[in-house]
């Protein structure tokens, strides 16, 4: 089954007096288990796409399934809760707290979970393990290298085991190594059978994931079809 | 939640300076009502003790007319009113409580007392066997009366540390005669309170309360007074009782007993013997220096009020600082309670830290004040829990609106915001 069904979803936001149509008709379906990555230019609504797929958001009409589930009025506690049990967020720029070492970052979605202080730590460590940050746990984020942080980062998506991983430009910050490794801790998140949805600007990054969508002034389409209006804007950000 | 009070204290050691700023208005707050409290308390238990002395506990019972003390001074002997009897006296300390009873008569103007060519101003009392020992006097030079001196009727008298530095100037009065009412008296003896019992004067209250005995006072046995004075002077009782809880019981019930055995036609007569002790007079005192200090209670909760006010503000900007970090944890799941408890907590451990410093610093000056200014104080603990509570309080209500902002914020928002 599929572990997410967004049908004819439309977002608009209000810009002065008008509503702005940011999305239009969206239509994705997702497998468990696919590893797919979203292109587009600047302002064509990749982030506002991802915040309602990861329940930070709410459409303004279509509908939204969540393995099997009609995600539909949910109060905002409900929705912080699915956030917590089912989606795995990676950030951009990290989106680390500052003041915590790597271990309390990555333990920290745990504790929202009701998860006990003993099993929390060692779970964190498993999965700072998993992303070879076994010798990095009680570091600061500011004693961290970017690709270090961003690694503490997907630590943090994985640890509660999320049936969905959500990266917004996860290599938008890094140069091309740190990216290449984030790319191939990907790679075997896939392989273990982790669902991913990947946004970024870049081509050889998108090229990492098993199918690649375009979107484009809030429309969605699918890597085979040719995007309406060809041209590079959809290359550079 | 002990997590959330361990990041409270590290936000704000990470914010030395700006906490303490925030803390100031709840320093001084707190601080100002410590010690304002710590002062009254001192003063009041200060006038307790010296007006009840300590186990001192007597009472005054007095023959009044209309309300008023009735003063043989400058009045006649009264019509109407009985001298008491040995008999009355055996009755009265019958009355539960009582230990000791003695019988005096006075006068608050010793008219016509000389030694030599100074004329005495002060008090003359005509006292019984029991009078110094219930008002707690010891003799501290000479010797004080015998029974031969009473039933000799011996012209001899007794006067006060006051009355030595009044009419004798200061020198021995041993030996000395002192002309009263015409008639020669021989001082035999020199008492004062008993230490422990001794008033001291720190205030101008006290100063008042004691100024009627500033110019000293005489004592003679009663079995020559009639000689100075008249015959058949109602007289006044003292009596002392077994502790501060019955001095009010046992006082009314010696009143009620001597007007109805005293007084010829007690329900159509205006005179009536009224208790007096120390303690009420002591609480009447007390509620007096209170009420003044109540208003600078409330002036010291207006300092409360406006660091409310601050501590709400600075919460306000640290909601602000922190929009990514709260955008985050909502992201990851923090549900908005979480976020708000977070920062109520935040904002009531810092009020509460404040609220410490302030109890540790007002104590510290109302020591300073007590040390420069020879007021006593007195450390109150339910102040200092209630200060310590309130404080907690104001974190709460001034941090409800910056934590509920916090809680409210939209994570989207948040996260972009970077
Ligand atoms: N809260 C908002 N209010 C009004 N308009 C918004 C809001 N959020 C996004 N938009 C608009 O929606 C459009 C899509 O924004 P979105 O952030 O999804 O773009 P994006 O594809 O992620 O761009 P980028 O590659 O720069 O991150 C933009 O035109 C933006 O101005
Ligand atoms: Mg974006």
């Amino acid at each position: 089954m599929a572990i997410l069904k967004l049908t004819d979803i439309c977002k608009d936001y209000q810009q002065g007096k008008e509503p702005v149509r940011v999305l239009k008709n969206i239509n994705l379906t997702v497998e468990r288990g696919e590893y797919l990555a979203i292109m587009g230019p600047s302002g064509s609504g990749k982030t506002t796409l991802m915040n309602l797929v990861g329940c930070l958001d709410v459409p303004t009409s279509g509908t939204y399934e969540l393995d099997g589930k009609n995600l539909k009025d949910l109060n905002d506690d409900a929705m912080a809760e699915i956030r917590n049990k089912h989606i795995g967020f990676v950030f951009q720029h990290f989106h680390l707290m500052p003041k915590m070492d790597a271990l309390d970052n990555v333990a920290l979605p745990l504790l929202y979970a009701g998860v006990p202080l003993a099993e929390r730590r060692e779970r964190a460590a498993e999965a700072l393990k998993s992303v070879g940050l076994e010798d990095r746990m009680n570091f600061l984020p500011n004693q961290l290298s970017g690709g270090q942080c961003q690694r503490v980062a997907i630590a943090r998506a994985m640890v509660g085991k999320p049936d969905l991983l959500l990266a917004d430009e996860p290599t938008g910050a890094l140069d091309t190594k740190s990216g290449n490794q984030i790319m191939e801790i990907f790679r075997q998140l896939s392989n273990e059978g982790m669902t991913i949805i990947m946004i970024t600007h870049e081509q050889s990054i998108a090229e990492c994931a098993d199918k690649i969508y375009h979107i484009l002034d809030g429309e969605l389409r699918t890597g085979d079809e040719e995007p309406e209006k060809g041209g590079g804007d959809s290359e550079e950000a | 939640m002990i997590e959330n009070i361990r990041l409270a204290f590290q936000g704000i050691w990470s914010h030395k300076l700006r906490s303490v700023l925030t803390m100031l208005g709840i320093i001084i707050g707190i601080a100002a009502i410590i010690t304002i409290v710590s002062t009254i308390k001192g003063t009041n238990e200060q006038i307790k003790e010296n007006l009840i002395g300590a186990g001192n506990n007597v009472v005054t019972v007095q023959l009044n007319q209309g309300g008023y003390a009735y003063d043989m001074s400058w009045s006649s002997i009264p019509s109407g009113v009985r001298v008491i009897t040995e008999e009355t006296r055996q009755e009265l300390e019958d009355i539960s409580g009582v230990e000791k009873v003695s019988l005096y008569n006075s006068r608050s103007y010793a008219n016509m007392v000389y030694y030599k060519n100074t004329e005495f101003s002060g008090e003359i009392y005509g006292i019984d066997e029991n009078y110094l020992s219930v008002y707690g006097y010891q003799v501290k030079s000479g010797r004080g009366f015998t029974q031969s001196d009473y039933e000799n009727f011996r012209k001899v008298i007794l006067v006060d540390s006051t009355a030595v530095t009044n009419l004798f100037g200061g020198e021995s009065p041993l030996g000395q005669s002192v002309e009263i009412q015409g008639d020669v008296f021989t001082v035999v003896g020199v008492v004062a309170l008993s230490e422990e019992f001794a008033p001291t004067i720190n205030s101008l209250n006290d100063y008042y309360l004691y100024a009627d005995t500033s110019s000293g006072s005489i004592y003679m046995p009663s079995a020559v007074w009639p000689t100075a004075y008249q015959f058949d002077e109602p007289q006044n009782v003292a009596i002392k009782v077994a502790n501060t809880d019955v001095m009010a019981s046992a006082g009314q019930a010696a009143a009620d007993l001597l007007t109805q055995t005293q007084i010829v036609d007690p329900d159509n007569s205006d005179f009536d013997y009224r208790s007096q002790d120390m303690l009420e007079q002591a609480q009447q005192l007390q509620s007096m220096s209170e009420s003044t200090n109540m208003q600078l209670i409330w002036i010291a909760g207006i300092s409360l009020l406006v660091g409310g006010i601050g501590v709400m503000n600075i919460m306000l900007v640290s909601v602000t600082e922190r929009t990514a970090e709260i955008g985050l944890k909502k992201a990851i799941g923090a549900k908005k309670k979480r976020i708000l408890l977070q920062f109520l907590t935040e904002a009531a451990v810092l009020t509460s830290l404040g609220g410490i410093i302030g109890v540790v610093s007002g104590i510290g000056l109302a020591q300073l004040i007590s040390a420069m200014m020879q007021i006593p104080v007195a450390i109150d603990v339910t102040a200092i829990l209630i200060s310590v509570v309130f404080s907690t309080l104001i974190g709460v209500i001034f941090g409800l609106l910056p934590a509920t902002q916090a809680a409210n914020l939209n994570p989207i928002e948040a996260l972009r915001r970077n």
